[in-house]
């Protein structure tokens, strides 16, 4: 911030001495003055953008200006600014007047920190931010495709901001490449409205590019993408290779095409926010993993957010400064798990009992919610954290919880953060609905993720644990390290109504054994005497032994044999 | 257990309250057998602390094992003392209760029913086989449900099983309101001017409405207590049109009077009447109530003591014709007929009025043979005359407050009399030893009619204990439901000093310092009612919480200076928060660059108002600004604890921070009621200039020289006021900074 103020403060002081001097010293020194003056131009057009009238319409909007989104997402005075004087390079449709060339073209690059951790970032200038010249020009305003589109949807921009041109690529895969080298995230503010169409081809080799950056810097540095206004067509796909998409309410908007082609295709009347807003993808689509409130709560929950992540694949999952006793004894968590075994409880209240200080970020709360996934600490290091919820279609597995599972096991997995599971699941969720839609398939998915993870992995079994699923959640089988259960753990292949039903078909007197089933059965015994959980632990000393495995498992090392990568069932 | 418990009381009390070393936690065999001590040890520090100064005689052979036929925090209170004596408990449950407290700390535990009372709590078939099943010998009530049940107590002598209480007798006879009026009058008690009798309709209730001052004057024992005096100020001739009329009216023909069920009880069948046709519609509604709600619709009727306190004295009997009185309770602070805030002694009594209400209260002890301890209820007027309302024969919920001013052990005595045994104090032990004060801590929203239940689960709990002069009785721990089932009473709060002022201040630190998370509680009013002027000065009444909440209770208003400290405290509590996001282990591949912020300029939003605040920290001190106005904040910033405490200029206060979102909304709990603010830094727009120390600002030609113009210190750039290549001259302003 500081950095970026003083060089605007310079730019002031430029300003006044290469005014004052004109008169006198022009004829001496025209050279240098005429380059002291466009520098000094080329940085003011670029940092003071819009101005303030075009500032306060945003604001108005509810909606920060990009730079202004920098700031609140970085540490003051840590933003480091590159390539402000980059333009884009087009000369047809008469782009290549001046007037309609500004520098740094549509996007702000650069490196900063967040809570004194280096991180790279973009932010995409839409209009309001930009050049008021640029955007009153007459070819700025609305453009009408022909149908079908030449380049990836555009229906409903109407502005010319925030589009990417090859130039505006080329910024944000330097930063990209260097992300990558240093070994620091990558955070992307995203407000596109798509590619630059008078750049034609070269606005999609420049999608391309990042793409390709995107996919090389998968699982080596955590990459971030906050939807913060409509994006659209090539613009969506960038987000959806990162590991994390957020969304803010309202104002957001990501799909393939927009209401018009929909419209026009499939006769279907949507809105923008029915199709693309941030509701639809945190709850239908599985698209974003979360949307806040406004750009402020956003940008303040990415900077809380970014504190669990490692920098990179070489890096340990951080460990933070912990105020919550690591032995601290969990007392309410003796009486959670209701003594009916068919009610429910609520999983997330034993996460945030068991985590440091009760802090829990989850992700995708809204969108399978049979499955919780999220970040927490233990004892300051960062762990990812999956538990089946009872209180949601009893914590079965499904399709969309397997694959929302699977995605975050194998994220923790990419950056050595730990695992802790909690279990209590009944099994696979039945019917043709779930096996037409490939139930087995997308059920590997978190069973390979699983088995696949090196990291230190902790399962707690709170209650059930039926059939295949108790396999899938993280057992001693899928290579454990530690397995607990509590006394109220019921390991068996099925509940006992069921096993009944098969093991004593056509018996006369189901309910005994139905009874002798449970004795047999319904406890944590049968998985404790053959070694598939470790110990059978007091629910209240949870946090306590947790903390002590994760110490003990920091320095776990596995090594697989080689290969070029795995293959998990997509 | 029993032997295990009392050896190790006060091992606990001396402070092992806290966690287990780690190498116990890892061995979970050794959990299981020790899983209880840790609340165990709450409890004990109680005792030890309280009851500790009645001695238990070892020799003096009680009951080998006691079952309490009741729940939560009074089960486990009797147990409590029941361990002390080294007798063995037996708890009863329903299947919902079946992990509760009581049942954990009893040394048995019978299952008697589902969740509902009637089928379980009350349920004495099930209770008796209990009884039957487990071999015990006595049984204690506790209060409320099985406790002035004369059937019950019939039905254990049947099977003789002591019942700890008093006799059959004395149960029947003071649980009907005719028949202890009746007996009340016998024994030259005080009591209410009325209609001594069943009231046949409403003509006669009219009538009878209309004579009570005549009944009044016919009342023996007048002279004595200047009942005459004060309705002497009823017949003060007055002007027709003010309020004293109306009042004359009411001292000629007796109104108000209050209509009430005979065999009534917490307000049901009850109607104030204040002329003829009010008495004809109150007759008629209260013998319908008291039909459908007792099975009996005799009504009587009384005179209606207006604006009176309630104030109660605790007896205690024995079976060779001793009686004592343990002093007076005051229960004024009420809502929906339900005491709140109990207090002894009284502020309102002195010592004459006091031994003339114990003196009457031993009599009618005496007079029903009573041989427990009991509570006779009076109402109190503003001219100390008193009237009796009632017997409880039972032990009253806020029995604690007397203990701690008189130092016995209520439960242990009640016990060793129903043992036989006399009793071993005579009156003139009986002494007033300091101040206490009791707060009912409910499951409810005081902001819905001062109370509205409300259930959940208690998702993280602590209480006071730490703090001095602090008792809590609770039948609950971390993790426990409070359900729709059964009294959403969470403890009662229990705090005494050596005078009124320590005791109260001492509530309110208590108060203050006690977690109660998952479930809406009350604390926010009981910390306003102890710290409300009139209730400080001992200006109360049975109306006291709708005379000064009008309009509902609405939470603490706070004082300007109160809201400086919270917006200081809220800001101080933000920036640490920021600071600890900053602590990172040392020993990553790439350092860790802190930021460096010498000041924090913050805008807090507090009851939608905006305020600025400036706050920055050296250590653990924080210095803020808010609107102006510097304050130091302190404190040890423990940001896990559920518990804050803080120091604002030397002004201690405890605050708890219930919620926090990165997006900088927090509510805090501060004075008892709960305030949410929401922060956010300030966002430093990227236009806003900042210049350091020394840098050139604008460079000024003259005499075909150029003059660089620098920065005496580092600020922003507030606004430009000349242009390049204007001409300036002498003490022109060019450029502001701030």
């Amino acid at each position: 911030m500081a950095a970026a103020l003083r060089v605007a403060a310079v730019g002031a002081r430029l300003s006044v001495l290469a005014s004052g001097l004109r008169a006198a010293v022009r004829s001496l020194c025209s050279q240098a003055t005429s380059v002291n003056e466009r520098i000094e131009n080329k940085r003011r057009t670029a940092l003071l953008g819009g101005g303030q009238r075009r500032i306060d319409a945003q604001h108005k909007r509810g909606k920060l200006t990009a730079r202004e989104r920098i700031s609140l997402l970085l540490d003051p005075g840590s933003f480091v600014e590159s390539d402000m004087f980059v333009e884009h390079r087009c000369a047809d449709f008469g782009m290549a007047a001046d007037k309609n060339k500004f520098p740094g073209d549509s996007v702000v690059t650069g490196r900063g920190r967040i809570n004194g951790r280096l991180v790279y970032v973009f932010s995409q200038i839409r209009a309001s931010a930009m050049s008021p010249r640029l955007v009153s020009d007459s070819w700025t305003q609305a453009i009408h495709l022909p149908w079908p589109p030449k380049v990836l949807g555009l229906q409903d921009f109407t502005v010319f901001g925030g589009s990417l041109s090859g130039a505006h690529a080329q910024k944000i895969c330097k930063i990209m490449d260097q992300a990558i080298t240093v070994g620091a995230p990558v955070i992307g503010l995203n407000d596109s409205g798509g590619a630059r169409i008078q750049e034609g081809v070269e606005s999609l080799a420049g999608y391309a590019d990042i793409f390709l950056r995107n996919v090389t810097a998968s699982g080596v540095i955590p990459q971030i993408s906050l939807i913060m206004g409509p994006c659209a067509g090539g613009a969506v796909y960038s987000p959806a290779l990162t590991d994390f998409t957020f969304m803010v309410k309202d104002t957001s908007y990501l799909f393939i095409t927009g209401p018009d082609v929909v419209k026009s295709v499939t006769n279907e009347d949507v809105t923008q926010e029915e199709l693309g807003g941030a509701k639809t993808h945190t709850t239908m689509s599985g698209v974003a993993h979360r949307a806040f409130e406004n750009d402020v709560d956003a940008l303040c929950n990415l900077r809380d957010f970014f504190n669990y992540l490692p920098l990179s694949s070489q890096d340990p999952a951080p460990v933070r400064e912990c105020h919550d006793p690591s032995d601290r004894l969990v007392p309410e968590l003796d009486t959670i798990v209701p003594l009916e075994s068919t009610k429910a409880y609520n999983m997330v209240d034993i996460i945030h009992s068991v985590v440091d200080e009760r802090e829990f970020f989850e992700i995708m709360p809204n969108y399978a919610k049979n499955i919780i996934v999220g970040f927490a600490r233990m004892n300051g290091r960062t762990v990812g954290i999956v538990g089946n919820q009872p209180k949601v279609a009893s914590g079965c597995l499904d399709i969309n919880s397997s694959v929302k599972g699977a995605r975050f096991v194998r994220f923790c997995d990419a950056f050595n953060i730990p695992l802790i599971t909690f279990v209590d699941v009944p099994g696979f969720l039945p019917g043709t609905a779930q096996e037409y839609g490939g139930i087995i398939r997308h059920g590997a998915k978190l069973l390979y993720a699983f088995a696949e993870a090196t990291v230190p992995k902790v399962t707690v079994i709170t209650r059930k644990a039926y059939g295949g699923a108790y396999d899938v959640m993280s057992s001693k089988h899928l290579c454990g390290d530690t397995n607990y259960a509590w006394p109220t753990a019921e390991i068996a292949v099925m509940g006992a109504k069921g096993a009944v039903e098969i093991i004593f078909k056509g018996h006369e007197n189901v309910e005994a054994a139905q009874a002798e089933y449970i004795e047999k059965f319904a406890n944590p015994f049968p998985a404790a005497v053959r070694g598939f959980v470790d110990d059978i632990i007091q629910p209240s000393s949870t946090r306590a032994r947790i903390c002590c495995d994760l110490d003990v498992l920091a320095s776990k090392k596995v090594q697989r044999p080689w290969r070029k990568h795995a293959n998990i069932p997509l | 257990m029993a032997g295990f418990w009392v050896g190790t009381a006060p091992l606990v009390a001396a402070g092992r309250r806290g966690r287990w070393p780690p190498q116990q936690l890892m061995l979970s065999a050794a959990l299981r057998t020790l899983k209880h001590v840790l609340y165990y040890s709450r409890q004990c520090l109680m005792v030890s602390r309280n009851l500790g100064s009645v001695g238990y005689d070892p020799n003096e052979k009680t009951f080998d094992k006691i079952l309490v036929a009741n729940r939560g925090e009074i089960a486990c209170r009797v147990i409590r003392t029941c361990k002390k004596m080294g007798i063995k408990t037996v708890a009863i449950h329903s299947d919902v209760d079946a992990s509760s407290v009581h049942v954990k700390m009893a040394d048995e535990a019978v299952c008697v029913g589902p969740a509902p009372t009637s089928k379980s709590y009350l349920n004495m078939d099930a209770i008796m086989e209990a009884i039957k099943k487990t071999r015990a010998q006595a049984v204690h009530p506790g209060y409320g449900f099985l406790s002035e049940n004369k059937e019950f107590a019939r039905c254990l002598a049947a099977e003789d099983v002591v019942f700890i209480g008093p006799d059959t007798h004395a149960i029947q006879a003071m649980g009907d309101k005719i028949e202890s009026k009746l007996l009340a009058k016998k024994a030259e008690v005080n009591t209410i001017p009325g209609f001594d009798g069943v009231v046949k309709d409403a003509e006669e209730a009219v009538r009878i409405a209309r004579e009570i001052d005549g009944v009044l004057l016919s009342l023996p024992r007048l002279e004595c207590n200047g009942t005459i005096s004060a309705h002497c100020n009823l017949c003060l001739p007055g002007s027709s049109d003010s309020p004293a009329s109306a009042s004359l009216v009411a001292g000629i023909t007796g109104y108000p009077v209050m209509i009430k069920a005979s065999a009534g009880g917490g307000g049901k069948g009850m109607r104030i009447a204040w002329d003829d046709e009010e008495t004809r519609d109150g007759f008629r509604l209260s013998s319908q109530e008291a039909a459908s709600s007792f099975g009996d619709d005799r009504l009587l009727i009384e005179k209606f003591i207006d604006n009176p306190r309630h104030i109660e004295i605790q007896v205690l009997g024995d079976k060779h014709g001793n009686a004592l009185w343990l002093n007076e309770r005051e229960c004024s602070i009420q809502r929906r007929n339900q005491k709140v805030v109990e207090e002894a002694p009284s502020i309102f009594l002195d010592a004459e009025t006091r031994r003339a209400m114990g003196e009457q209260a031993v009599a009618l002890a005496r007079a029903v043979k009573y041989s427990s301890a009991g509570t006779v209820e009076f109402l109190v007027d503003s001219k100390k005359n008193f009237y009796f309302l009632e017997m409880n024969t039972r032990l009253q919920v806020e029995h604690p407050v007397t203990e701690c001013i008189t130092g016995l052990d209520l439960v242990q005595e009640m016990i060793r009399v129903a043992k036989g045994y006399p009793l071993r104090h005579k009156q003139a032990d009986i002494r007033i030893n300091g101040w206490a004060v009791e707060c009912r801590v409910y499951a409810e929203d005081p902001y819905k009619s001062f109370g509205l239940p409300s259930i959940g689960r208690l998702s993280q709990y602590q209480e006071p204990l730490h703090l001095p002069g602090v008792r809590v009785d609770s039948g609950i721990q971390p993790g426990s439901d409070i359900s729709i089932y059964y009294d959403p009473m969470i403890s009662k709060l229990i705090t005494y000093g050596s005078d009124r002022t320590e005791a109260l201040k001492r509530m309110a630190d208590a108060l203050d310092n006690y977690v109660i998370r998952g479930v809406t509680h009350n604390i926010a009013l009981l910390r306003e009612v102890i710290i409300n002027s009139r209730f400080v000065k001992g200006d109360i009444s049975t109306k006291f919480l709708s005379d000064v909440y009008p309009d509902g209770f609405k939470g603490h208003m706070l004082t300007k200076s109160e809201k400086n400290q919270l917006l200081a405290i809220a800001s101080s509590l933000f920036v640490a928060f920021q600071l600890r996001a900053q602590h990172f282990q040392e020993n990553s591949r790439m350092p860790v660059i802190k930021p460096d912020i010498a000041n924090w300029e913050l805008s807090v939003k507090l009851h939608d108002k905006v305020h600025t605040v400036v706050a920055s920290n050296n250590g653990s001190v924080f210095s803020v600004e808010v609107d102006g106005s510097k304050l130091n904040v302190t404190s040890t910033w423990n940001l896990a604890s559920p518990l804050l405490s803080v120091s604002v200029d030397g002004t201690q206060r405890t605050v708890q921070c219930l919620s926090r979102e990165a997006g900088g909304n927090m509510s805090i709990q501060f004075l008892g009621t709960v305030a949410t603010s929401s922060l956010s830094v300030e966002i430093c727009l990227f236009w806003t200039f900042q210049v350091a120390e020394g840098q050139e600002i604008c460079v000024i030609e003259a005499m075909k020289m150029q003059n660089s113009m620098t920065a005496g210190k580092t600020g922003t750039v507030k606004s430009v006021h000349c242009q390049a290549g204007d001409t300036v001259g002498e003490g022109d302003l060019l450029v502001e900074l701030e």
